[in-house]
């Protein structure tokens, strides 16, 4: 935003442009993403209240240090932990403008994804198994509810990726390409964010409960 | 065919869906099919259906889909008024012995879709269209950040409101009141569709309201013409930014709510039930830390167009601009402490009730310094009595009636008397009616002329204004009385008929106010009839402060050749005085985005998936969410997303300006 002041009694102001103006394309994105993440960070934010509030209702049914296996979860945070190293990684590269790295980077980041979701998922089924499934008490709900919820950013940021590479393989590294590939950044540190608040508020903070 | 087959293929559908017994639906559905049947019969002998496929409905210019906000929320007015009608006549024959016509089963809908349609369906859609298309012309811009968003959202919106629609004719709707509170929400209580019609309408509107906000947001922060500082921006858009950030902060609460009550519901998780250690209250909490952000999401807007309408009609700069910024900030931040004041009666103990009391109290500040700096502006103004000028002085009066009764309210041992009765539903329509009404009619007066170029006819527009003022006043006053006597809300049959005569006076406001809805539309029909006389080719009929009325009337799609370049608060009024030049020469091809038809299709699918999980057809609910994700992907595939305006369409657009100009001088 230029700021076109003129001081008094000076003559004929300008009021138009009148000059070749360049906008730069999607310059207003990063902004807008922000925007929406910081609005998706509130949808989490209710999450985690309702898991403060009904984290103690387990309506006879178990607790957090009956149900969680701390070693599994540390593994699980480290493959997101790495998720966001390569996805550093497919940065620097695209910055350098090396297609083939960045793209190698994102699958890496990919692939480090699903393994996180392919524990999570584990985790899931034994806790239905156990009979601690969402709907045994309050605090299930609200457990599987805030990890589920994250779970499915993760699914979509996946299915992002993939599409991503494949329009960075079409098209090459250009603006519009780096600009999306940017957000998906922001996106996919979020929910490393995200998670660290998990982890560290419902695992950590259940097993000492 | 078994069973089993049915239910896999049409979930809980069945023939029984249909309400073929209740002669009002069946009435209401000949009437809305025939009705339907003659308006697209109409577009098609009149071949409409491309004009308006690829001149409307694919739109990404924000004028035309500000325009289709308002349209809608036309329609939905419409539909929310006739609840209102049934309401009122209900309870004006439903005293001893007479039950009225509406079964408790049919008046309960009626309530929860009135209230649902009039937010979320009516006044969200208008607040939204007059954001839309009048804050980019009041920054010089010549679209939003996102015009595809923008159409995109649109669309969500109408989604929203087809699904909330189609609950009357197959189905049913929530029986729960506008908020839907558990656990009377919960399956437990409403094992039906019509909660979950409330809650997909109000998912998929929801997405489509966020992301208009973010949209709005990201335009005023990052579109502004050059000069245009934060505090010379015109105050219309100071109120758009504060209503968008209450829209981005406060929707994804709404959404994570009703998505829990979706869980409870669909997969019996236990948020708000009554067992497995769920708490109602918990929700009630929960959905009111969205509600109450949400009424000032639909006042504050509506502030700005009072404050533009005052300073226009008194021909004087607003009166206590930088104050005015301040009370719309205050107000933006305190729409955040007050949300316990909904529910004093939960039992949170003096303290807590104690602090929401003061907080809501200490809103009436701000908001009280507004009035006076709309008095102070119209203090030795020169007033002209235009309709927006007219509903801009009901305004005032009226507000600061519900406003009063607001302070009454907001001191918890008198809520607990009258929590829940006709005086809290006197006091919301007063505020609502009162402020974001009569702000869309000031609006709709005072902008059309811009949208369409032509003025609306000042004698409907009168009559209208007068039904519309008196007959709130005759329909809403007994409520008061009838509040402090201590009648409830949502109650279809009184036993006392003392009361009968203050609900039938409230019957003949409601009627004098139907005759404001149809005085609206006449003025609309005789507008357009006698637009050549009402025709304005200036651009600036009011003589007009801010930058929207620098260009023609309708603007052109690029709204301005030249993007103005600002020196003081009330940009177009310091150009004028100055004597600023319209440049007639020099133009060049203007860089525009392309319309498209992923945002229809995008809501298409939506609309499917959120009927499909209303009626636990799984198959097509799979199948149109991945159609949904298919299509937003395949639309992300597309790069060619804009075109130049060619030069000589440029110029021969602004030489007909050029012509207009000269010819109206």
């Amino acid at each position: 935003m230029s700021s076109a002041t003129i001081p008094p009694g000076a003559e004929a102001p300008i009021f138009y442009e009148t000059e070749e103006h360049h906008h730069e394309a999607g310059a207003s994105t990063m902004l807008g993403f922000w925007l929406y993440l910081m609005s998706d960070c509130l949808i989490f934010a209710m999450l985690f209240a309702a898991y403060g509030v009904y984290g103690g209702s387990y309506a006879g049914g178990p607790d957090q240090r009956e149900l969680f296996e701390l070693p599994l979860v540390a593994v699980n945070t480290a493959m997101l932990l790495f998720s966001s190293i390569t996805y550093g990684f497919a940065m620097i590269a695209m910055d350098e403008n090396r297609k083939g790295a960045t793209q190698a980077w994102l699958a890496v980041t990919g692939l480090f994804g699903l393994a996180f979701l392919g524990i999570e998922l584990y985790e899931f089924s034994n806790l239905i198994h156990e009979g601690a499934g969402p709907w045994r008490s309050a605090f299930l709900s609200a457990f599987f509810t805030l990890v589920g919820t994250h779970g499915l950013h993760v699914t979509f940021g996946i299915i992002w990726l993939v599409t991503l590479m494949v329009q960075v393989g079409r098209k090459g590294l250009i603006p519009d390409n780096k600009r999306r590939l940017q957000c998906l950044s922001l996106f996919w540190h979020f929910l490393d964010v995200i998670w660290i608040g998990v982890f560290t508020f419902v695992y950590l903070l259940g097993v000492l409960r | 065919m078994s069973e089993t087959l049915l239910k896999t293929i049409f979930g809980r559908l069945t023939l029984d869906s249909f309400p073929i017994h209740e002669p009002i639906l069946v009435g209401t559905f000949i009437a809305v099919a025939f009705g339907g049947a003659v308006v697209l019969g109409a577009l098609t002998y009149f071949k409409l259906w491309g004009y308006l496929w690829k001149e409307w409905f694919t739109t990404v210019d924000h004028k035309r889909i500000g325009i289709m906000y308002m349209i809608l929320g036309i329609v939905m007015l419409l539909r929310g008024f006739a609840d209102a009608l049934m309401m009122r006549a209900q309870q004006a024959m439903a005293f001893g012995g007479n039950e009225g016509f509406l079964p408790a089963h049919h008046y309960d809908q009626v309530f929860t879709a009135h209230g649902v349609i009039m937010i979320f369906f009516v006044a969200m859609p208008f607040v939204t269209g007059l954001m839309n298309y009048v804050v980019p012309l009041q920054i010089g811009a010549r679209d939003v950040s996102f015009p595809f968003l923008n159409n995109f959202s649109f669309w969500m919106t109408v989604s929203g409101a087809v699904i909330v629609m189609a609950s009357l004719f197959v189905g049913e709707f929530a029986r729960t009141g506008w908020l839907a509170m558990a656990p009377l929400s919960g399956l437990d209580y409403s094992p039906d569709v019509g909660v979950d019609y409330y809650i997909w309408a109000l998912q998929i509107a929801g997405v489509g309201t966020l992301l208009s906000g973010v949209n709005l947001l990201a335009t005023i922060i990052k579109m502004r013409a050059p000069g245009m500082t934060l505090m010379k921006m015109p105050i219309f858009t100071w109120t758009a930014l504060a209503t968008n950030t209450l829209i981005v902060a406060a929707f994804p609460i709404l959404t994570a709510v009703l998505a829990m009550l979706s869980l409870d519901r669909y997969i019996g998780t236990n948020f708000f039930t009554n067992t497995g250690g769920g708490n109602p209250m918990m929700y009630v909490n929960m959905i009111w830390i969205w509600g109450h952000p949400e009424v000032y999401i639909l006042i504050l807007p509506l502030f700005g167009v009072f404050s533009e309408v005052t300073s226009t009609f008194t021909s004087k700069r607003l009166f206590g601009y930088t104050s005015m910024v301040y009370a719309v900030l205050v107000i933006t931040i305190l729409a955040y402490l007050v949300w316990l004041h909904h529910f004093f009666t939960m039992g949170s103990g003096a303290s807590v009730n104690s602090f929401f009391g003061i907080t809501t109290m200490i809103i009436s500040i701000p908001t009280g310094a507004k009035i006076f700096n709309w008095l102070f502006t119209m203090y030795k103004g020169r007033i002209r009595f235009e309709l927006p000028m007219m509903w801009t002085i009901a305004f005032m009066i009226t507000f600061v009636i519900g406003g009063m009764t607001g302070v009454l309210l907001a001191v918890p041992p008198a809520d607990f008397v009258l929590h829940n009765s006709l005086f809290l539903v006197a006091h919301f329509h007063n505020v609502i009616i009162g402020g974001v009404v009569f702000g869309v009619f000031a609006a709709i007066n005072y902008w059309f002329p811009k949208a369409f170029g032509f003025k609306l006819d000042k004698f409907w527009g009168t009559v209208s204004f007068w039904c519309w003022t008196i007959g709130f006043y005759v329909a809403f006053m007994p409520l008061y009385v009838l509040g402090l006597m201590g009648v409830t809300r949502r109650l279809r049959h009184f036993d006392d008929p003392s009361l009968q005569i203050w609900f039938i006076i409230a019957a003949l406001g409601a009627l004098m106010i139907a005759a404001g809805i149809g005085a609206l539309l006449m003025q609309f029909w005789v507008s357009f009839r006698n637009r050549e006389a009402l025709r304005d080719t200036t651009g600036d009929p009011w003589g007009g402060r801010t930058l929207e009325w620098a260009t023609s009337s309708p603007p052109p799609d690029y709204n301005f050749a030249f993007t103005p370049v600002v020196h003081d608060l009330d940009a177009w009024y310091d150009m004028k005085s100055r004597g600023a030049v319209r440049p007639t020469e020099g133009f060049r091809a203007i860089h525009m985005p392309r319309y498209t038809g992923a945002g229809v299709i995008l809501a298409g699918c939506a609309t499917v998936f959120g009927l499909a999980m209303i009626w636990y057809i799984w198959w097509l609910a799979a199948l149109s969410f991945v159609a949904l994700l298919a299509v937003a992907i395949g639309h992300t595939f597309n790069y060619d997303r804009d075109y130049y305006i060619p030069v000589e369409e440029v110029i021969e657009t602004e030489n007909a300006r050029t012509k207009a100009l000269a010819a109206g001088a």
